[in-house]
């Protein structure tokens, strides 16, 4: 099914007895055999207003064609949302609505925040197919509850959005890189000492042995920082490719499960460290250390690890995905659901 | 302001009630005698006041579990409460509620500058966390006015933004995670040192949710390290549009400022009469402040005072040093106080697209004359987030409601152009009753809805949010 128009989608939900699987651009993969509900039907930009660092899209917005426009206006969606298609080898292009259900942020989260926090508004058809709207389009909101923030990363299991609104910022004018060669057991530290510095620091990864920092912002006030970051790290500024790093291209193509797992930073080098013991063959650090990408052989647990944080099985198919909540939260979570999806229709398979 | 008709039966078992209380709590830690609980019969909403039933202030979490296990087992209202600094009455007990203070959770509890987060218990005073990381160059970003009073726990419920949010965000943006308590007594762990936690993003939907789906006790806060130096520019205009839309073409020439705040004449006139400022005489006044190294400061400010002259401004004054950086934020600091030296005020809070500034500024002064009641302007003017004061005599028969009658207007006037009733105060009681203005049947159920899974039986500050009829079934 691919509806057309929101009112459309609103019939499709009310008329739906059986499980559905909502797919935007179809980066992420259904395990069943649900009827698909495509949201492609839903698109276009529907306000964009550059002197306000505003837009608003329908959800089935291709990602491309709205970082097209923005880039055009010298603007940009400061999460830096990733393209995760190649690794999951598929071929797909990202909606804007998929970046919201599944949180997709990159590098950038570590300044400027995930994808909850620049988005401001939503519209979406609830289980049952009631419209609803939270938030809006202005970037100081507290009049009611946050559902906007309930709805991203919520994967389509409480609503399928038919319209999304974010804050953007300007486009950094010039970007630099400091690199600092070194084993990953002391990047964590590394990173650390650069976001402590003044430095305003909005990228700090490690692969391979190289640990590099990312200044953005004003040319001349680039040129500075990076100079200062250089020294006080004993590094160099060089080329680094973030959207590598951003999209996890390096494990693109290779055989194997691919892992994401979110600790605290300083946890991050040590729990590399046990997951390489528990047979993990690649490993890639984002978010000053918090974040890892992690490549293991297919089938092969890496929750086994003793760390305390959030492990997701992105690629692979012999584990879950989502890791299990403790008591409390899944109760909650499930009454949450059962609010939105009386019919339990919404994407059986994620969440769960 | 209506308020549902307190429980005569909870109110008759009082005696009962703070005896379990005080079975479970230290000496002192429950207070029941009218003289006593009179400083917890309001909040900042100074115009509404109730007694409650007792107040209550527990030191740990454990102690407030066992206290809303209590309550939750006697059917018992709860209205938690941070410093009792809100705007908009989040914090106003009624007769038949036990008003459950936070002030004695003020400790800190953990600091890791090498993952960036504080833990502090709930209670601790916002300007005081940064007190607590400031000698090792570290900083908590939310900056609401009250932040030498607010309590953190305050700032959750409501989501405080203050002026630097243009650049760091609101709490929302700065919350790591948190502490909480069901009405049930059960203890929730939502988020933690790490960025995802998988699953809803529950501690997303906590934070603005005015204390009605949990009591939080601690919360895990993200720390910057503090920027090299700040300093503001002040331009002044002869015309609040041409100031407004000097805002916009600041935004998109790729600069941010980490403050934009705007004052209109009232404001200005009321600012000159209460501190020595000494600002220009105009229409509208901006105070722009940028952050970064000596040279970056002065590359900003270079920038913004090029995008300025080209509107004509009157004066255009950038600081030289500290001295004058803090003559700048001087007035703006004393706004407020200012005009409560004239007379009571009325302070809203509504958002605007930044783009309607000139439409919402020429309805609101048409409005005024209506009234006849004076209005002045002062705001962060980067995002849109409006705070006109409305000047009223509490003395005067009538004045008040008024003066309510007219924000309403202003509020709906703000829903209107795109934007919505509360940018970082809050709904509380004061806002209540026009979320119809914002949201329809559907959009409210499924916020009640939310509340029914956390708290079904709505004893957590349940008067709040939403309007009275539309919660009415549910708190019973």
């Amino acid at each position: 099914m691919t509806p057309s128009s929101e009112k459309e989608l609103i019939q499709v939900m009310a008329d739906a007895s059986g499980p559905l699987n909502i797919v935007g651009g179809g980066t992420w993969q259904a395990r069943n055999n649900a009827e698909p509900l495509y949201t492609s039907g839903l698109s276009g930009v529907t306000l964009y207003e550059p002197e306000a660092l505003t837009l608003v899209a329908k959800a089935g917005t291709s990602l491309a064609e709205i970082e097209i426009l923005l880039a055009k206006n010298g603007q940009c969606l400061p999460f830096e949302p990733n393209n995760l298609a190649a690794l999951q080898g598929v071929k797909s292009t990202p909606t804007i609505g998929g970046v919201v259900a599944t949180n997709a942020s990159g590098p950038r989260r570590i300044s400027a925040g995930a994808c909850r926090d620049s988005l401001i508004g939503v519209r979406f058809v609830d289980g049952s197919g009631t419209v609803i709207k939270n938030g809006g389009r202005v970037m100081k909101n507290v009049t009611g509850y946050d559902l906007v923030k309930l709805m991203s990363g919520s994967f389509g299991t409480l609503g399928v959005l038919s319209e999304v609104s974010f804050k953007l910022l300007p486009a950094a004018q010039a970007s630099a890189s400091v690199l600092v060669v070194e084993d990953e057991k002391t990047c964590a530290a590394t990173m650390a000492r650069a976001l402590g510095s003044p430095f305003d620091v909005n990228g700090a990864g490690h692969v391979d042995g190289v640990t590099a920092l990312r200044v953005e912002g004003l040319s001349g006030s680039v040129a500075y920082r990076a100079t200062a970051l250089a020294k006080l790290l004993g590094g160099e500024i060089g080329e680094f490719d973030w959207q590598v790093l951003r999209d996890v291209q390096a494990f693109a193509g290779q055989e194997g499960d691919v892992w994401r797992f979110s600790v605290k930073p300083s946890d991050g080098p040590v729990l590399a460290a046990e997951l390489r013991r528990l047979g993990a063959q690649q490993i890639m650090f984002d978010w000053a250390g918090g974040l890892l990408w992690v490549l293991a052989p297919s089938g092969m647990d890496m929750r086994k690890a003793k760390y305390k944080g959030h492990a997701m099985l992105l690629r692979g198919n012999a584990l879950p995905v989502f890791q299990p909540r403790p008591a409390v939260i899944a109760a909650l979570e499930k009454a949450l659901r059962a609010k939105f999806d009386p019919k339990n229709i919404l994407n059986p398979d994620w969440m769960t | 302001m209506q308020m549902p008709v307190a429980n005569a039966e909870i109110i008759a078992s009082k005696a009962g009630i703070v005896a379990r209380l005080r079975n479970l709590l230290p000496d002192g830690a429950v207070i029941d005698d009218p003289v006593e609980t009179k400083v917890y019969e309001c909040d900042a909403l100074s115009a509404y006041r109730c007694a409650p039933l007792a107040v209550v202030l527990p030191a740990s979490t454990a102690e407030v579990a066992a206290v809303l296990r209590a309550c939750h087992e006697m059917k018992v209202p709860v209205v938690p409460r941070g410093s009792g600094t809100s705007l908009a009455g989040g914090a106003m007990p009624t007769a038949d509620s036990i008003i459950l203070g936070v002030a004695r959770l003020d400790k800190v509890l953990e600091t890791d500058y090498e993952n960036r987060f504080i833990r502090v218990q709930s209670g601790r005073t916002n300007l005081s966390v940064s007190g607590a990381v400031e000698s090792n160059g570290f900083f908590y970003a939310p900056d609401p006015s009250s932040q030498l009073a607010c309590a953190i726990a305050g700032n959750i419920a409501m989501n405080s933004g203050g002026a630097h949010c243009l650049k760091y965000g609101v709490t929302t943006n700065n919350l790591l995670g948190v502490t909480m308590v069901t009405m049930a007594g059960e203890i929730v762990e939502l988020g933690g040192a790490y960025l995802d936690s998988g699953g809803y993003d529950l501690l997303g939907l906590v934070c603005g949710s005015e204390g009605q789906l949990g009591v939080v006790t601690e919360a895990t806060l993200r720390i910057l390290a503090k920027p090299e130096g700040a300093r503001p520019v002040l331009i002044g205009f002869d015309d609040n549009a041409v100031a407004g839309a000097c805002v916009s073409d600041i935004i998109q020439a790729g600069v941010l400022p980490v403050a934009i705040e705007f004052m209109d004449r009232p404001i200005l006139e009321a600012v000159a009469k209460f501190v020595d400022a000494g600002y220009p005489d105009a229409e509208a006044l901006l105070v722009i402040e940028v952050e970064g190294s000596e040279a970056e400061i002065n590359h900003q400010l270079a920038l913004i005072t090029k995008i300025a002259q080209r509107h004509n401004p009157v004066e255009i004054r950038e600081s030289r040093s500290a001295a004058e950086s803090a003559n700048i934020w001087k007035g703006r600091k004393a706004a407020f106080g200012a005009m409560g030296q004239i007379n009571d005020y009325m302070c809203l809070d509504g958002t605007i697209p930044v783009s309607q500034l000139p439409l919402v500024l020429r309805r609101i002064s048409e409005l005024s004359k209506e009234y006849g009641l004076d209005v002045g302007n002062v705001f962060h003017a980067g995002d849109g987030n409006m705070h006109p004061l409305i000047l009223y005599d509490a003395n005067k028969p009538g004045d008040l409601e008024k003066c309510e009658d007219m924000g309403a207007e202003i509020l709906k006037l703000c829903v209107e152009v795109g934007g919505c009733l509360t940018g970082e105060h809050g709904v509380g009681i004061e806002k209540r009753d026009l979320m119809y203005e914002q949201f329809n049947g559907d959009d409210l159920e499924i916020q009640m809805a939310v509340k029914d899974v956390f708290d079904p039986e709505w004893l957590l500050n349940p008067a709040k949010v939403f309007p009275l009829d539309a919660s009415e079934a549910r708190r019973g």
